[in-house]
Order: structure tokens, then C-alpha cells, then sequence
């Protein structure tokens, strides 16, 4: 189903120079692969090179010369003659800044490549440890995963995979706008109330530790696996299950087809 | 009633009527079932997504990201209070607190009777008239000791404003004649251009005319309004739309509004001209949702177009035909963004598209599109009429022509004014009965232009001269600020129009408009640190420096430049 889409059937190639190093990739290539292609790494958190790419979350800025603001490398194609530079002071200013606002907004404790990066770029979340933090409660609403969205940083990636870019099921979208956005299903009903076929795919493409199987999340609260199983699964036919109201529900409507 | 007990009825012509276009009818089907409603109820909304054959959850996301729509029961009439700067330095705030006290709720509640919502606004573009508020589809002008007891149940509603200036080239007929009447707009040189057009110039004729006359766009990029049209014209693909940005929301301007309201026959001429120059069947124009009176105004213009057959099928028999549709907004400053605009048509939310392609190639439903503010567009229809030649007339040699400039704040007399581009600064506050007190700043440009000290009034208002100075034209605002006004608290309410409108798409923008808002939010209390202001600075870099669109791009820029030449009021006090 992933697809990615390249340009390689263009014969022409562009040249370019990228912090420094002269290359030749086809036209059509994004600063971010023919970057990678120099072996020159530009951090990311939206790209996923299996959905669709947005330029979404700007921390893979690069510095174009003759540009008048800095590039989405992950979207913004080579031009001819361009001279790229990826790790300006302009770009690190600007990287540094949007993970200090990043972690002072979103619960990264468990998203290891963020909290990497905000080492790697010397950044002060606490400059902004009296702003607004998205904290909304966890959402647990069906058997299979769990729903954390102070952990959810807004790279699309569920909700494109649930949409076109994999599964063509759009059971979520968006609620709010700006700052208040967030994930959200029609009018905030349970994944079991809505389209969901619970594929797992937006839990696959997840990067940080805002969507989570069920089993996963009982494991960290110290719920023995034992005690997981009755939790969430069916217990055998004739048996109700303790998983919420929601699962009855599925349960009673597939005692009613029997 | 419970949603459960809904009888959708009354949804039934309405599911019939915008069936057939699916997705792309979406915005007009919720805002013609929030009328017959109240709210979108869930019932409605499912309704809807089923008929328009889009999923239940980003008819959701839809409704979410435009405040006009309401999927909780809401008063019957709308009280909406403008706290924009503009309204804010004139006792918006005030007047906000005093309608919030006389019926006992806070801004976004409803009174226990029903009857009425009450909301802060960002703007309603009737800066000219500030502070202003809209009950339902009125718009008032009031005094800060006015009575909630008598303005909220009798609404008077303002006139179309101040126009004046020289020459009158754009706003000629502005005030002068009834605005729906088409003869007495023809007897006033209206449709002119149109008629020279297609009876004795080629489409390439047209946009060659527009180019001779270096025309730029008015809506604040400034991109030359011929090439515009000449790459559209060119690009492969048909059909091809003209789409008129009437998404006016930028605090400070007002100017599109007077000219919907005033003349909006010339607007109808202008996208019929540019859909002939482009071969375009079909025009839209996409008016912001807080301007109902302007919205009524041209649907009867174009409604009586229609009939006299300056649209329609083979238009004054030159084998010609084209379309207009009128589009509402629903409360989002980001569909002024051209892609965001293309987005909300399309039926999604107004979220900006990444650039490259560009709306000459792929513009609304993918196709080419030209779109142009509706200013650009009525002084390409008077460009036809009058010769590119007598438009270069007046102006710098660089900045041909007249603007329109919408004056604000603290002067005498506030309005639109016309005037050729290059006019000091200081002779338009004059022309606008001067300044109320001393200045302190003037606004330029707009919510994303910058700030003028006093010492820059003589600056000349053109392109190059507003360049030279570090200032940008923008939509052509200039809102004085007198030293009787806190600039804290202005910016405070810029900041604020900043994180209410941000789309949330970029990071930067998302997270830093918020920001910008807390930190100001400390500079208004006298409480910010040197470290606060670090921090401002850097989440302003971020926001010019690597947001997705002009939006996030330009949201810190008035701010920074009030922190570059105002440092002491931002300091600990």
C-alpha cells in the first residue's frame, strides 16, 4: 500500500551544492533526499517517507541562498545552482526555538529521538514552563489501543494513513483549530461508534507515545498480564466482557446476528 | 428537544439543492442547515456528510476549525463585540465588559433566555467605525458609555462610511449612487471596460493592458496582476477559475467592504473581465463571513447582472459566458491566504497548501486560477475603461495609480482615502482631519505590517518608499496610535488575533503564536524578563523564519518591530 512517489523517470539531473559538497540528483528530488544522498542528516519529525509529506513541523529547515525565509527540506525540490546550507545559525536558531515550544507544549517523556534532539540543539523548554501545555486526558475507549494526546505533537501521520494515504477508512480528523487543535473523531465519539476498523496503522506511524496498544499500556501501569487478557478480550462465548461499554455493545450486536 | 428528536425536514431542499457538487457546496449546506437549525446539531451534520459524500469526521474537522459554525445549541441572535486593536484602543474591551455585565454571562455564552449569544471577535473590518460590534447582520458603530439596554434590541445600523480623497478613480461612485441599481451604475461609467472589451479587445489584449499598467496586487504581496493573469491565460489545463479574495480580515482594513458595499457592480465587472482575459467560465468571490450586509449587497448585484445580461450564457451577444457564484466565509482570518481560500471552497478546513505548484497551474479544484483582491480587480476594470497610460498618470514611477488606504485610530476623521501612491504619510492623516493628540505609532500595512514612529510621518506611501523606510504597504492600513493609548495593550491584542487565527498546520505558528500571546500577556502585566524578551525574540524569528505561509510568516513581525523600537515599554516595569 506505501508507496513512495519519486520522480525517476526524469532523465534531466539538477546540480547543486549542499554545506559545501557539490551533487547531482534528478530533478524532482526533495533538499531533504538529495541531503541524505550526501550523506549530510537533516532532522525530521512530521516527514514519514510512507505518507504524504506537509512540511508540518519545520525542523528540517534549511537555509537556501537568495531565499527570503528558510526551506521545508522535506518538500522544497532542488534547483539548479542552488547553494544549500543545512545547519545554519539561522536554521539552528530556528530548529532550537521550535523544540524549546515543542517541549514546553507536549509530553515528550516518551518520544527518545525528540528528547535527543532537544539535547543536540541546547535547548531551554523551561524558557516557557509557564505557557499553555496540551494536556487533555487519555482516551480509552475501546479493547485494542489507547489514546494520549498530551504526547501528540501533530504530525497528521494517523490521519492520513486512516484517510488516503493508506487505509480509506477516515474514522479521524481534526477538532479546534491552531494551538487547540487535536485529534478527534465526529463529534468525539468512541473509535468504537465511528468507521475504525482497527487496522493499527495510525498506532504504527505514531512517533511519539500518543497513540499505544492496550496491552502496552496496561503493562505500564502494572497490570498483570493475566488480569490484560480479561481486560480487554472477550472470555470465551456466553461470557461478557469487563472492557467497557463500548465492547458490550459490539458483543451484544454480535450475539443479536447469531 | 433532544438532537435525537430532530425532524430533518427541513434539511431536505437543502440536501437536494447542493447534492449534486458534493464536497465542494459543503460550507454553503452547513450554514444554510445552521440557519434553518440554530446549530449543527449531530443528526444534521451526519445528514450532510451522508448527502455530500464526505466522511462524518472531517465534516467534523470542518465545522471545528471555522468559528461561525456552532455544534452546540446557541442564542438566536449574535452579539459580537470587535477586539481587534483597532476596536480594543478605542474601548472594544469596554464595550465587551459592559454587554457581558448587562445580561450576566461571558464572552461565548448565551443568555438563559436564548435569545442571545455573546462573542469577542477578532475583527469585523469596521475599523472606520471602531469600536464597532455586529448584532446579528447589523453593523453598529458605538460610544463606550453606551447602553447594552439599548443598543443590543434596537441595533442602528452604520452608514457605509467616510470615502473621500483625490482623485476618486476606484471610489467614484462609492456613496454617490444606490449600489444595486445597475443603470445608475452604468450611467456612471460602470461596465465601460467590460463592453470595450468584448467587443473590440482579444483576451490577450486585456492582459496586456494590465501589464502596460504595472499593476500589483492590493490584497498585500503585491504581485504583478498581469503576469498573474498572462501565466494563468497560458497555463494547459481548463477549466480555468477567477476567484476574487474578498476574505478581508486583516485589523485595520476595511477598504474591499466599502467597495462591496458601495459599488459592488465594479467588483462583479472586474473577476467578468479577468474570467474573459484568462478563458474562465466561472468565478468566484469568497466575502468573509462577518460581513453579511457586503454578502447581501452583491448577491443582489449579481442577481440583477444576471438579468440584464452582463452574466450569464453569451454575455451583451459577444459569444462570452461566464458565471459568478458568491461564497460566505465562516470566521477564519487564514482563508484570506489565496490556497487556504481554494481549501475552504473545496469544502475542507481553510488549511494554507504548500507552494509550489502555484494557483496559475493548480488552483481551485487543481485547475488554473487567478485570484486577486477585489481593490486589484476594480482598478483592472478602471485600467480598461480609462487606459493603462491615464492610470500611470498619477503615482511614483514605480507605484502607479491610486490606492485605497484605510485610515484608523486616532485621526479625526476615520475612512477610506484615496490617493495616488507616494502621498506623504502625513498629508493622508491630514486628508483625514488629522491626529486626535500626539503620535505614538502608526500602524502600516496591516496586523502583519510593521510599526511607524513619529519621527517617519513624512515617509512617502508607496512600494519603494515604504521599502526604503523598513515598512511594507499591506493592505494599505494606517491606524494611528496616540500617546494617550497603552501600546501595551495593543500589542497584547495583536498578539492575540495572532493565536486565535493561527490554522495550527506548522509548528512554528501553532506554538509560537501562543507564545508571542503569553509573553505579551507578561509585557501588558510590566512583568516581563530580559529572558521573556529573548524568548519573544526568537519565537518571532521562528514564526518569519520558518512558517509554512505568509500567516505564521508575518505574525511576529509588527510585534518585533514595536520591540525594536519601543525596547523601554516592554521592560520590567
Amino acid at each position: 500500500m506505501f508507496i513512495k512517489s519519486e520522480n525517476f523517470m526524469t532523465e534531466e539531473n539538477i546540480q547543486l551544492t549542499i554545506d559545501g559538497i557539490p551533487i547531482s540528483v534528478p530533478k524532482g528530488t526533495t533538499i531533504l533526499d538529495a541531503a541524505r544522498e550526501a550523506g549530510i542528516d537533516i532532522p525530521v519529525l512530521c516527514y514519514f517517507a510512507h505518507t504524504t509529506a506537509n512540511g508540518l513541523c519545520r525542523l528540517c529547515v534549511v537555509d537556501v541562498e537568495g531565499s527570503r525565509v528558510l526551506q521545508a527540506s522535506c518538500v522544497a525540490q532542488v534547483q539548479e545552482g542552488a547553494v544549500v546550507h543545512t545547519n545554519s545559525e539561522k536554521v539552528q536558531r530556528s530548529r532550537r526555538t521550535i523544540l524549546e515550544m515543542l517541549a514546553s507544549t507536549v509530553d515528550l517523556s516518551e518520544s527518545p529521538e525528540l528528547q535527543e534532539m532537544v539535547v543536540e540543539y541546547d535547548c531551554h523548554p523551561e524558557r516557557f514552563e509557564n505557557g499553555k501545555k496540551r494536556q487533555p486526558e487519555i482516551i480509552d475507549d475501546n479493547p485494542v489501543y489507547i489514546r494520549d494526546y498530551s504526547q501528540c505533537v501533530l504530525c497528521w501521520r494517523c490521519v492520513q494513513v486512516c484517510a488516503d494515504d493508506a487505509q480509506f477508512t477516515y474514522a479521524i480528523n481534526f477538532s479546534g483549530r491552531g494551538f487547540d487543535t487535536q485529534i478527534a473523531t465526529f463529534f468525539d465519539k468512541p473509535l468504537t461508534e465511528t468507521s475504525c476498523v482497527f487496522c493499527g496503522n495510525c498506532v504504527g506511524v505514531c512517533p511519539t507515545g500518543a497513540l499505544k496498544s492496550k496491552r502496552e499500556h496496561l503493562l505500564e501501569q502494572g497490570v498483570a498480564p493475566d488480569q490484560i487478557f480479561e481486560l480487554t478480550r472477550l472470555q470465551g462465548k456466553g461470557k461478557r466482557s469487563i472492557g467497557g461499554p463500548h465492547l458490550d455493545r459490539q458483543y451484544q450486536n454480535a450475539m443479536e446476528r447469531e | 428537544m433532544t438532537s435525537h428528536s430532530l425532524n430533518l425536514d427541513k434539511l431536505k431542499p437543502i440536501l437536494e439543492k447542493y447534492t449534486p457538487d458534493g464536497r465542494a457546496q459543503l460550507l454553503p449546506a452547513l450554514w444554510e442547515a445552521q440557519a434553518a437549525y440554530g446549530y449543527l446539531a449531530e443528526p444534521v451534520v451526519a445528514a450532510i456528510s451522508k448527502a455530500l459524500r464526505v466522511p462524518f469526521a472531517e465534516v467534523h474537522g470542518v465545522i471545528e476549525f471555522y468559528t461561525m459554525f456552532y455544534n452546540q445549541p446557541v442564542g438566536h441572535t449574535f452579539v459580537r463585540v470587535c477586539v481587534s486593536p483597532i476596536c480594543t484602543q478605542l474601548g472594544g474591551e469596554q464595550i465587551l465588559d459592559s454587554v457581558c455585565g448587562h445580561f450576566d454571562v461571558q464572552p461565548g455564552e448565551t443568555t438563559p433566555d436564548g435569545n442571545y449569544t455573546i462573542e469577542a471577535v477578532e475583527c469585523l473590518g469596521l475599523c472606520d467605525h471602531a469600536p464597532a460590534a455586529l448584532v446579528g447582520d447589523i453593523p453598529l458603530s458605538l460610544e463606550v458609555a453606551e447602553a447594552p439596554s439599548s443598543w443590543v434590541p434596537s441595533p442602528q445600523a452604520v452608514s457605509l462610511g467616510k470615502v473621500s480623497g483625490e482623485p476618486r478613480w476606484l471610489t467614484a461612485r462609492c456613496g454617490a449612487i444606490a449600489p444595486t441599481d445597475i443603470n445608475a451604475f452604468q450611467a456612471h461609467g460602470g461596465y465601460a471596460a467590460l463592453k470595450k472589451a468584448l467587443g473590440q479587445m482579444q483576451p490577450a489584449d486585456v492582459i496586456a493592458e494590465v501589464e502596460a499598467s504595472q499593476l500589483s496586487g492590493r490584497g498585500g504581496a503585491a504581485f504583478p496582476t498581469g503576469l498573474k493573469w498572462k501565466f494563468t491565460a497560458g497555463a494547459a489545463n481548463n477549466p480555468k477559475y477567477i476567484v476574487c479574495n474578498a476574505d478581508e480580515s486583516e485589523p485595520g482594513t476595511f477598504k474591499d467592504r466599502v467597495l462591496m458595499e458601495g459599488d459592488p457592480f465594479f467588483i462583479l465587472e472586474g473577476i467578468t473581465l479577468a474570467g474573459y482575459a484568462i478563458g474562465a467560465e466561472k468565478g468566484y468571490i469568497y466575502v468573509r463571513g462577518e460581513y453579511p450586509r457586503a454578502q447581501k449587497t452583491l448577491q443582489t448585484a449579481i442577481d440583477n447582472a444576471r438579468r440584464d445580461g452582463f452574466l450569464g450564457q453569451n454575455i451583451l451577444g459577444s459569444g462570452f459566458s461566464f458565471e459568478i457564484e458568491l461564497r460566505s466565509g465562516a470566521g477564519a482570518y487564514i482563508c484570506g491566504e489565496e490556497t487556504a481560500l481554494f481549501e475552504s471552497i473545496e469544502g475542507k478546513r481553510g488549511y494554507p497548501r504548500l507552494k509550489p505548484p502555484f494557483p496559475t497551474t493548480n488552483g481551485l479544484f487543481d485547475q488554473p486560477t487567478v485570484i486577486n483582491n477585489v481593490e486589484t480587480l476594480c482598478t483592472a476594470a478602471w485600467i480598461l475603461a480609462n487606459g493603462a497610460q491615464a492610470y500611470k498618470s498619477v503615482g511614483t514611477e514605480k507605484s502607479p495609480g491610486t490606492k485605497l488606504f484605510c485610515l484608523s485610530g486616532d485621526v479625526a476623521n476615520p475612512g477610506v482615502y484615496e490617493a495616488p501612491f507616494g502621498i506623504l504619510m502625513s498629508d493622508l492623516i491630514d486628508l483625514a482631519g488629522g491626529v486626535v493628540g500626539d503620535v505614538q505609532a502608526v500602524l502600516v500595512g496591516g496586523a502583519a505590517g510593521s510599526f511607524a514612529g513619529p519621527e517617519q510621518l513624512d515617509v512617502p506611501l508607496s512600494f519603494e518608499g515604504l521599502w526604503d523606510a523598513g515598512l511594507s504597504l499591506g493592505s494599505g492600513v494606517v491606524n494611528v496610535v496616540n500617546t494617550e493609548r497603552d501600546l501595551r495593550i495593543y500589542l497584547l491584542s495583536l498578539a492575540h488575533f495572532f493565536a486565535h487565527e493561527s490554522c495550527g498546520k506548522c509548528f512554528p505558528c501553532q506554538l509560537g503564536s501562543r507564545r508571542q500571546l503569553e509573553i505579551l500577556q507578561k509585557v501588558a502585566a510590566g512583568n516581563a524578563t530580559k529572558a521573556d524578551l529573548a524568548a519573544l525574540e526568537d519565537v518571532g524569528f521562528a514564526m518569519t523564519q520558518a512558517s509554512l505561509c505568509g500567516l505564521g510568516q508575518t505574525a511576529g513581525t509588527a510585534i518585533l518591530s514595536a520591540l525594536q523600537k519601543w525596547p523601554e515599554i516592554f521592560s520590567h516595569q
